[in-house]
């Protein structure tokens, strides 16, 4: 089953990452976009035949590495 | 070829032979065919075209190079390994090597840059020392073109990414700007290394039996052909498509595979190390082999790859970073793989050393390649192609700009300080990590590096120049005032220079103007070398820097590395001058010259005339008062004359030094002329008796030609003064990077 | 005498300037490497700057994993001093032993030059030696040295006096609670010599040794 990740950054937290790319942008033109963050995205490749059993390790997996609490938030989709 | 990315673009690949399109000529291909006695397998071509290529067999340049000097008593390792060494006394060897990695970086700057670092780190750990310090020497076209800024902060980012993630510190460099680099930046890296004499290890093989294990990161399809490809071509408009065969570093891998192999030196598991650079798997298995008289069965079955399905071409063309081949003694087999477990690296045997004198590759259980491990290394065809001083030179030497009026100084100077190429560099310097170690005594934002040897009263100094204007207006006199630049830097340290290296960044040498700028500039750091008794104990040649025509212009980069025993504590830095001390010039006669110099290029836009010959008398001169001086403790502040002249020399110290400066002058032109061997000093009242008796024995002219104090720098012609406020020219000079780059 | 570990990961670089340094001051540091679960006999610990496990997922995501670090955490709970330097500051972040977290500096770049960073606490074992308002001249040597504590539990003990980084509150060095556990972004061992150019970062590092000597908590 394929699992992917979204690492999500809490919008709490500074993203001088995503106000260089608006600044960026901005200055090509597309003055329209108001904001931008960086998120991340882990795809795992994870052996299990039922989805909810896969979800609940995989969230497990965020909870205890993937993710910082601290700085982000994860989703997990399952597919195949 | 299976990598459809790579060459085979816009190729109908029945028009095209196999062997021109890996960038061999006919007439090559024909000595191959002359060599086996047959036509070559695929995978054989592959591997001529990765060793024979520009890059790794410098076929158009080494007839010339056997011209510099290479011995001296110090030199343990001349040219022709991975990497230089010196001894330095007390059990102690110096490894030191330049490399170049020009067309990478315009490809892709960040990776080709990171790469190049890596690569040149693991040319110095190949040789059993462990990196201490890298330089980078760096060149681009304009900043006013977006391209040129993409290209200057992807390389900074690249050195600065790869170099503090592996742990080694990039404490000095130099960057410089000019229209002819627009679409040919160059990036040059210095490496530093230290080892015990114990631990000095060559590139050999053993005896037949021993075994072949490749170390280090997986193979996979990284720079396909890169040595062949980039780095022997020029580039036209569809060069971005070269594109997937720049290579990617990894530096975590690179720090795992340092320590990895120390700790194998320092067990004493490996007979020979032979790191993978341009020409991967194909030089490592040939060249050791190679030296050692010997031949080798490589087996690609156990190489550790990165990408299933590769075949025989790719993985002996492959240029994937990060690995080491390490020549073993069967029964250490077993130690050398738990070294390479415990360190999280992959380790494989892929081959035994053998008597035949053969190269045999075999996968699959087949032989895919089987040649005479010599014709690898050493059959690669030595051009002497042909030279000519071009006509152009006598105009260019003839065209002198005639100045009707004094120019405004202090307007000219602000120009000249608000010059990128001119001006502060710590928005580079400060990205590198350059405190790492806590070796160094004097980093970035001086002449020369100073290092210290730890446990020892040793230091080592080391400075790197280039320039490009000097050596087009003549080659052969920019090339050697290069190396007495260097050398007078790490004398103003108060070390001794014992060695060079050399780095020649020049265009396509198919053209007569170009072998000729080549043959000079050899010529040139001949003759200064030979005038101070320093080997060359290593270089580069990067050719074919060309672009739609247009040849870079000829850029030798000079490295000199120095021994400063004992150091001096402190020694003399910019920031050191204060309120009261006298300004001292050391040199030759004022002279007028003013061509090739700063001033010209930033006031008017000209580069003309003839540069003014170098010296060695004066040459001499000027490296034992200045070694004098520093050794002596008898000037905190030493600073050559280069670019700019003595007015930007002054500049430098007082807005270093947080105090201003007055210099007395009666032709303006002595302030912008940037001829060699001269330096200027801050030396307190009480020192100035002992100043002039050091100069004396040193026969070098030396005069005070002013003070420090205030905070303006004025410049004073018989009571008319020219002045600069002091904090106005700090900020200018602050800015001239920084804000091109905001 | 004071034992200290000071811990190596594949990729840690400052370890060998990080030893030296304790040593100049009298202590008997040691290196440990990271797969040793055993930290007995030491009096203090210390995990130093550099690129563990290549900083990837997150600088110090895979560190705090190591078999070290069940020992470590075993001693910062009964108040021995563990010390954080750089790296070793976001690794104890992301074990959980200091709150909050180090993200990209503002400026998006590699930053290494020298800072002045003011002493804001005695109480802390970084910091005991030294009082309220001194100002020290360390160097500073991070990409990821942006300070952010968005539960606003941590101790700042040291903030820098002029913002390089974007750090919240400035924040140079971080404590726990009970202050036997301190992150410090800049590098004390870097500013341990005059001739190059500070020697200001001593003054910490003896403080840290002062508190191993003692017993338990500062």
């Amino acid at each position: 089953m394929i699992a992917r990740i979204e690492i999500i950054r809490r919008p709490e937290i500074a993203d001088p990452e995503g106000v260089t790319v608006v600044r960026a942008l901005h200055d090509l033109g597309f003055n329209e976009v108001i904001r931008a963050r960086f998120d991340r995205v882990i795809t795992l490749e994870v052996s299990g035949s039922s989805t909810e059993a896969v979800k609940a390790k995989v969230n497990e997996m965020c909870r205890q590495l993937l993710a910082n609490p601290v700085l982000e938030d994860f989703r997990v989709v399952i597919g195949e | 070829m299976s990598d459809p990315a790579t060459v085979e673009e816009d190729i109908t690949p029945a028009e095209i032979p196999l062997h021109q399109r890996l960038g061999l000529t006919d007439d090559e291909y024909d000595s191959i065919r002359r060599i086996l006695d047959r036509d070559p397998s695929q995978a054989e071509l592959a591997m001529y075209s990765v060793m024979w290529s520009e890059h790794c067999s410098y076929k158009s340049s080494r007839l010339h190079l056997r011209r510099l000097p290479t011995a001296a008593p110090w030199v343990v390792v001349g040219p022709g390994e991975n990497a230089g060494v010196i001894d330095i006394g007390d059990g102690w060897y110096a490894a030191l090597r330049i490399e170049s990695h020009n067309h990478p970086s315009w490809v892709e700057p960040y990776q080709g840059a990171a790469t190049g670092v890596g690569g040149i780190i693991r040319d110095v750990f190949t040789m059993g020392a462990r990196p201490i310090a890298l330089w980078d020497s760096i060149r681009f076209g304009p900043l006013g073109q977006s391209r040129n800024r993409y290209l200057l902060k992807g390389v900074v980012g690249g050195i600065a990414g790869y170099g503090n993630a592996v742990g080694v510190p990039t404490v000095g460099g130099e960057i410089g700007f000019a229209e002819q680099y627009t679409n040919n930046p160059l990036v040059n890296v210095m490496c530093l290394g230290l080892m015990r004499r114990e631990q000095l290890v060559l590139a050999r093989s053993g005896p037949p039996g021993t075994r072949a294990i490749l170390l280090g990161a997986a193979t996979g399809r990284d720079g396909i052909g890169g040595a062949s490809l980039l780095a022997s071509a020029s580039f036209d408009a569809n060069s971005g498509r070269k594109r997937p065969s720049v290579q990617v570093g990894d530096p975590f891998e690179e720090k795992k595979l340092i320590e990895a192999c120390l700790e194998l030196y320092e067990r004493g598991l490996v007979i020979g190390v032979q790191d993978l650079g341009a020409a991967g798997l194909s030089c490592a298995a040939a060249e050791p082999v190679a030296k050692s008289g010997m031949g080798i069965d490589l087996d690609l079955d156990q190489v550790h790859v990165r990408e299933p399905d590769m075949n025989a071409v790719e993985m002996l063309m492959s240029e994937s970073q990060e690995r080491m081949m390490a020549f073993v003694s069967p029964d250490k087999v077993d130690q050398v793989l738990a070294v390479a477990s415990k360190w999280e690296i992959m380790a494989a045997v892929v081959g035994t050393v053998a008597h035949h004198k053969e190269v045999r590759v075999s996968q699959y259980g087949e032989v895919v390649a089987r040649l005479p491990a010599q014709s690898l290394v050493e059959g690669a065809p030595r051009y002497e192609r042909p030279s000519g001083e071009p006509q152009w030179m006598e105009d260019l030497w003839s065209n002198t700009v005639k100045f009707v009026a004094q120019p405004a100084i202090a307007t000219a100077l602000m120009q000249m300080l608000d010059e990128p190429g001119l001006g502060s560099k710590a928005w580079a310097y400060q990205q590198y990590d350059h405190m790492l170690f806590l070796n160094t005594v004097v980093g970035p934002g001086h002449d020369a590096t100073l290092l210290r040897v730890q446990g020892t009263s040793k230091g080592l100094a080391l400075s790197v120049d280039g320039d490009g204007r000097l050596c087009h207006l003549d080659p052969r006199r920019g090339a050697a005032r290069l190396v007495y630049e260097g050398a007078l830097q790490v004398a103003l340290t108060g070390a001794k220079p014992m060695a060079v290296v050399d780095n020649l960044n020049l265009g396509n040498p198919e053209k007569t103007e170009v072998m000729w700028q080549l043959r000079e500039t050899i010529e040139g750091i001949a003759e200064a070398c030979e005038a101070l008794g320093l080997p060359v104990i290593g270089g580069n040649v990067s050719l074919y820097n060309e672009t739609d025509g247009i040849d870079i212009l000829p850029t030798p980069v000079v490295g000199v590395l120095g021994l400063a025993d004992p150091m001096p504590r402190p020694p003399p830095l910019l920031d050191r001058a204060e309120s009261g001390m006298e300004l001292w010039l050391f040199g030759t006669e004022w002279t007028i010259n003013l061509a090739g110099s700063a001033f010209e290029l930033v006031t008017f836009a000209h580069v003309g005339g003839r540069p003014t010959a170098p010296d060695p008398t004066a040459a001499r001169a000027a490296l034992q008062a200045g070694h004098a001086l520093a050794q002596g403790g008898l000037a905190p502040v030493l600073h050559d004359i280069s670019g700019g002249g003595l007015a930007i020399a002054v500049a430098e110290v007082a807005i270093a030094s947080g105090v201003g400066a007055t210099v007395r002058y009666s032709d303006w032109r002595h302030l912008f002329c940037e001829d060699p061997h001269r330096f200027i000093a801050a030396i307190p009242a009480a020192n100035t008796t002992r100043v002039a008796e050091v100069a004396a024995a040193s026969g070098i002219p030396a005069a005070p030609i002013g003070e420090f104090g205030g905070s303006e720098i004025v410049f004073d012609r018989n009571g008319v003064r020219a002045a600069l406020d002091l904090d106005v020219a700090r900020r200018t000079w602050d800015q001239a990077l920084r804000r091109r780059l905001a | 005498m004071n034992r200290i570990a000071v811990v190596v990961f594949p990729g840690t670089n400052c370890e060998q300037d990080t030893v030296r340094s304790l040593r100049s001051l009298g202590a008997e540091a040691e290196l440990v490497w990271h797969r040793q679960d055993r930290l007995d006999d030491f009096d203090g610990v210390v995990l130093p700057g550099g690129f563990a496990h290549g900083d990837y997922l997150r600088t110090g995501a895979i560190a705090r994993l190591s078999p070290v670090m069940g020992p470590l955490t075993e001693m910062a709970r009964h108040g021995r001093p563990v010390l954080g330097i750089c790296n070793g500051f976001q690794i104890l972040c992301e074990a959980g032993l200091l709150p909050g977290a180090l993200i990209a500096n503002a400026g998006l770049a590699f930053i290494c030059r020298w800072v002045e960073v003011e002493v804001i606490s005695e109480r802390s074992m970084l910091t005991s030696l030294l009082h309220p308002g001194q100002i020290l001249k360390i160097p500073l040597n991070s990409y990821k040295g942006n300070y952010v504590d968005p539960g606003r539990s941590g101790r700042v003990v040291m903030r820098y006096v002029d913002d390089p980084n974007g750090s919240q509150d400035q924040a140079a060095a971080v404590s726990n609670q009970e202050g036997n556990v301190v992150g410090v972004m800049p590098h004390p061992e870097r500013g341990s010599d005059e001739l190059l150019g500070s020697s200001d970062g001593l003054a910490l590092l003896e403080s840290f040794l002062a508190a191993s000597r003692v017993g338990a908590g500062v």
